[in-house]
């Protein structure tokens, strides 16, 4: 089953299937010391831009990281060491999940602070395009970075000096617990907010994972062309809690009903659904894929855990040069 | 050698770093405008044109991100700030990005090596917002290069080795520093961090500054050694790196200190000076430290004001004769070194 289709689906299942065990040993170990925000439900947004860059494309994300280092290729092994800390780990252990990196696909970072990796892969791309370059940046980020004053700045100077950047907004409604009806206005949007600023924006179902790839594949090649930056607006929503691996439907911000809705327009069932006609297989093959990618991860998850971790004596390396201390 | 002024050699410093590296690029609010910050930016800009000396939106924030992303993919980015005090709109990107970037990324991915220079406005009435020199805020965090020149030479030499090294510096020049003329090596000359220069040797009492209050001290130290006294003043030129060993042998000659500063005491500059002493050659000292700083409240405006507020020579030269165990002498106040300066701005 080698289709474009059901290539974006089998993505999706190996993040939800490496998350979902992620998450079962980072709750019942407490070894991955490191606050960790899980993408479990929002696998196609992170699938359906990816697999519309090039290698040579950046993509930067925010603290929910794990979904689009591993849907732009970055390695899995890596990212389970740097959980557990380990010297193997994508950031030799130094930044945890909130900083992957994978520089050999093109996952050019991702960050902690709110919104700070919107204005990081504007001047990526920035230097793209000052260097002659035909490559493009694309930054992950959520409802929550849009209220920082940053991503209005980024958004002015990518329309400004047309940078070829896409700027991706993962809307999953609520900025950990603070649902979007306190923060942004009635009647306003984060696309309208881009497209005020001048930059070409769309509102897409970010839970409709071959939508997300049909958008960015034409952001991408609009932002390429020289033709300004795109920001997509990707409706979705967040399964488990803001950080960690637990559920938080007891927490009163929001209903058990909302999230069984929301959990009930799962993007990979839905993928299925729409593909079922062209390939009636498609079931077999996504239990066949969460095995595959349930021995994988688990395997990851064994060789992480009998890795070393740094060297103490090495904690100082990297703040400076050595030439620089 | 020839002698230019202390904007001029910035001016010579970034021209011949961009002619020599075409990654360079300058971005600033008004970079290309017809003051071209003060004239350190305006041959740049006639020389190589908004390709490469950017006007930006009042955004400094975002400016500061821009360069981290412009960095991390191969850019130099020269960051000009007229006005230090707005480089706290751009404290996230250089706090936790700029600093930390190749450390948190594990050491190996590379650095994001952005230079920012940010001018100390201080004097003309300039006030609470328009008059702070932050150089001990951002010598904090480490990752961070911050250096304050105090001669025309530093001013080009320690832009110079910013703009040509790996590690992310912040620039912070007083403004009245400069029409201030000096020897400047025709050829861009890096002057190394961590190495803090003798500005006037001295045997009774060392006084340790930076910036502007390299001057004032050798003004003092004139003074006072028209008293008998004789002072060492230390120009530290980086707080981070710091040389810890100019400053230590130099008291340890002395047996006597004195830090000079244009900002305040607490957790500043002069604190750290202070501190490195009171590690390294405790012993060596016969008198209490005496730091010159800002006294504890926002600049004031109002001229009289103003003029009490900063500390001057006269300052040093009282602190001076304090560790020294003379009293308090009439001596005539010298006047600020900025004392010919004309408004606006």
């Amino acid at each position: 089953m080698a289709s474009t289709r059901a290539r974006l689906i089998r993505d999706m299942v190996r993040i939800r299937t490496v998350e979902e065990v992620l998450a079962d040993h980072y709750r019942d170990e407490q070894e991955m010391r490191t606050p960790t925000h899980f993408s479990i439900g929002q696998e196609a947004t992170a699938v359906g831009v990816c697999s519309a860059t090039t290698v040579e494309d950046w993509v930067y994300s925010g603290h929910r990281s794990h979904a689009p280092y591993l849907a732009k290729g970055g390695d899995l092994e890596a990212l389970v060491a740097e959980l557990y800390g380990k010297e193997a780990g994508c950031a030799h252990g130094r930044g945890g999940s909130m900083h992957m990196i994978d520089q050999s696909v093109g996952f050019a970072g991702s960050a902690a602070i709110l919104g700070e990796m919107i204005s990081v892969a504007v001047g990526s791309a920035w230097a793209f395009v000052r260097a002659g370059e035909q490559r493009i940046a694309v930054t992950f980020f959520g409802d929550g970075a849009a209220d920082e004053g940053v991503f209005a700045e980024s958004l002015n100077f990518a329309a400004v000096h047309r940078i070829p950047v896409v700027f991706v907004c993962e809307n999953n409604l609520y900025s950990i617990s603070s649902p979007l009806s306190v923060r942004h206005a009635e009647g306003t949007s984060v696309h309208g907010r881009a497209a005020a600023a001048g930059v070409r924006a769309r509102s897409v179902d970010g839970n409709d994972v071959f939508a997300v790839h049909a958008a960015a594949r034409d952001a991408v090649e609009h932002a390429r062309r020289g033709t300004g930056p795109v920001l997509l607006e990707l409706a979705t929503y967040r399964w488990r809690a803001h950080v960690g691996p637990g559920t938080d439907h007891d927490h009163g911000y929001r209903s058990k009903e909302e999230i069984d809705s929301w959990m009930a327009g799962c993007p990979i069932l839905r993928a299925a659904d729409a593909l079922r006609a062209e390939e009636p297989d498609i079931d077999a093959a996504v239990e066949a894929w969460r095995a595959e990618f349930r021995q994988e991860i688990h395997a990851a998850i064994d060789r992480a855990k009998a890795l070393p971790f740094p060297d103490t004596a090495r904690l100082l390396d990297g703040a400076y040069l050595p030439a620089a201390h | 050698m020839r002698t230019l002024t202390y904007w001029q050699a910035i001016s010579e410093g970034t021209v011949q770093c961009m002619e020599r590296d075409e990654r360079i690029f300058v971005a600033g609010e008004g970079v290309d405008d017809v003051s071209g910050s003060f004239g350190t930016t305006k041959e740049a800009f006639d020389r190589f044109g908004r390709r490469r000396v950017i006007d930006m939106p009042n955004a400094e924030n975002a400016t500061a991100g821009f360069a981290v992303g412009a960095a991390a993919a191969g850019a130099r980015p020269l960051v000009v700030h007229v006005r230090a005090d707005f480089l706290f709109l751009a404290m996230d990107p250089l706090v936790n990005m700029t600093a930390k970037w190749r450390y948190t990324y594990g050491g190996d991915k590379g650095g994001v090596p952005v230079v920012t220079r940010g001018v100390v406005g201080r004097g003309w009435g300039q006030g609470s917002t328009h008059s702070q020199s932050p150089h001990a805020t951002f010598a904090h965090y480490a990752g961070l290069h911050v250096a304050t020149p105090a001669t025309p030479a530093d001013a080009k030499g320690l832009l110079v080795q910013a703009l040509t090294g790996d590690t992310p510096v912040v620039l912070i020049e007083n403004r009245n520093l400069y029409q201030l003329t000096g020897e400047v090596p025709v050829e861009p000359v890096p002057t190394p961090f961590g190495v803090g220069r003798i500005a006037r040797p001295g045997s009774d009492v060392t006084v340790v500054a930076a910036s502007l209050m390299v001057h004032e001290a050798e003004r003092a130290a004139e003074q006072l050694a028209e008293r008998g006294i004789s002072a060492e003043v230390v120009d530290v030129r980086s707080l981070r790196p710091l040389d810890e060993g100019i400053i230590c042998e130099s008291v340890a000659k002395t047996g006597r200190l004195v830090v000079a500063d244009t900002s305040w005491a607490r957790y500043g500059f002069t604190a750290e000076v202070a501190a490195v002493v009171a590690e390294h050659v405790p012993h060596a000292l016969r008198a209490p430290v005496r730091r010159v700083s800002l006294p504890d409240s926002p600049a004031p405006v109002s001229r009289p004001l103003e003029e009490a507020f900063h500390p001057g020579a006269s300052t040093i030269v009282s602190a001076c004769l304090a560790v020294c165990g003379e009293t308090a002498a009439e001596l005539p106040q010298l006047a600020d070194v900025s004392a010919g300066f004309q408004g606006p701005f």
